[in-house]
């Protein structure tokens, strides 16, 4: 499993609008690059990532080939209601990882 | 590859075109009067070099992918799955706190007399306290462990002992920095010391030292230690590189810690 880094508010006012961050460790690689040896790296790379507040989604991403090591996604949602922010993400061979925090919302 | 046809390029240009020289825009500038033997009067980090996007990057902790390997190093540092943990004698409250251990190495290993630097202080931890099998250089574990260790001394300037038994390695790793070597016959000092600030094709110069390490390249696409570095250094000269934790480069360390003794460690930095 990948290793995350997350950085969401933990407290927010209804209708606020929070910044949500997240950072994949993930090597990307390309599939068009050749080791010392001339011989082909195989690729190796993340396809979908989404994040779900309270079960709804509110953000997705597909990635290819030409996404730099250690994507780095910010994206926005509005607070509405207290809960959990499900981070999830799928690499190429369908293996699936996710990481979740919790909001509290006033 | 072609990230090394690259810096070959880069060096061969270097020979033919000569040096641009633009005016650096200095920001730290400390002095360096009591090391004569060290021709830039103006010590500055790498940092300086950088566009202000990489300075951005770096300096944003969340940002910086180099956090990855330091929360990953911390999660492994108070990992007891395998019996003790680094913590367990290491507690940042405790006397065997390494705040500050990282600025102290390499050092000479008391019962040894061998030079260990930070990565291989790990590793004889874990032989002789944990009773746990070693870590290959630049694994991924020894990295991560390497980045928390090192990031716990950010903001610290260096303080290594290069007199007593240290000398020999420090004399050692001199000679090397002032070495020429390899196909095109550069020493580390006919860029880093007499030659920085000037333009070697899009890129300028830095001084080369090592307050960044273990840091993430961009080049590398992926953190690694001071080594590697190096490593791509000799590559770039086409010198025949030597292993990653040779003693060759850790008295060159020694010297490269000495010689940014003002400039505060940044691990994980992030360098282009």
């Amino acid at each position: 499993m990948s290793t995350i880094r997350i950085a969401a508010p933990t407290i927010a006012n209804k209708g606020e609008v929070i910044e949500l961050k997240a950072m994949i460790q993930h090597e990307m690689e390309t599939g068009y690059r050749r080791d010392r040896f001339g011989k082909e790296i195989t690729r190796d790379i993340l396809k979908y990532f989404e994040c779900f507040y309270n079960g709804e989604s509110v953000f997705k991403a597909e990635f290819f080939a030409a996404i730099a090591a250690n994507p780095f996604l910010s994206f926005f949602t509005t607070a509405t209601e207290s809960g959990t922010l499900e981070f999830r993400w799928i690499d190429q061979n369908g293996v699936a990882s996710s990481q979740s925090v919790e909001l509290e919302v006033s | 590859m072609s990230g090394m046809a690259a810096r070959l390029t880069v060096f061969c240009g270097a020979l033919i075109v000569a040096f641009a020289s633009e005016k650096m825009i200095a920001q730290e500038i400390t002095s360096f009067a009591d090391r004569p033997d060290l021709s830039p009067d103006k010590v500055q980090s790498g940092f300086n070099f950088l566009t202000a996007e990489t300075q951005q990057l770096q300096t944003d902790s969340f940002a910086n992918p180099g956090y990855l390997w330091v929360d990953k190093g911390q999660r492994l540092f108070t990992d007891s799955k395998e019996g003790k943990s680094c913590q367990f004698c290491h507690d940042a409250n405790s006397e065997g706190s390494l705040i500050g251990a990282a600025t102290r190495y390499p050092l000479v290993d008391s019962a040894t007399n061998a030079l260990v630097n930070l990565e291989e202080r790990i590793n004889l931890c874990r032989t002789r306290h944990q009773q746990l099998p070693e870590f290959i250089y630049e694994s991924d574990e020894l990295l991560s462990l390497t980045a928390y260790v090192a990031n716990l001394s950010q903001g610290m300037p260096f303080d290594v002992v290069v007199d007593g038994d240290a000398e020999p390695f420090f004399n050692q790793g001199r000679e090397y920095f002032f070495q020429r070597k390899g196909q095109l016959n550069l020493a580390c000092s006919q860029c880093h010391d007499d030659s920085w600030g000037k333009m070697l094709r899009g890129d300028r110069i830095s001084q080369g030292h090592s307050n960044a390490f273990p840091g993430y390249r961009l080049e590398w696409q992926t953190f690694g230690s001071l080594h590697r570095r190096i490593r791509d250094c000799d590559v770039g000269v086409r010198a025949e590189p030597y292993q990653l934790g040779a003693d060759i480069y850790k008295s060159l360390e020694l010297y490269l810690s000495w010689r940014a003794a003002d400039l505060h460690i940044e691990s994980p930095g992030v360098r282009r």
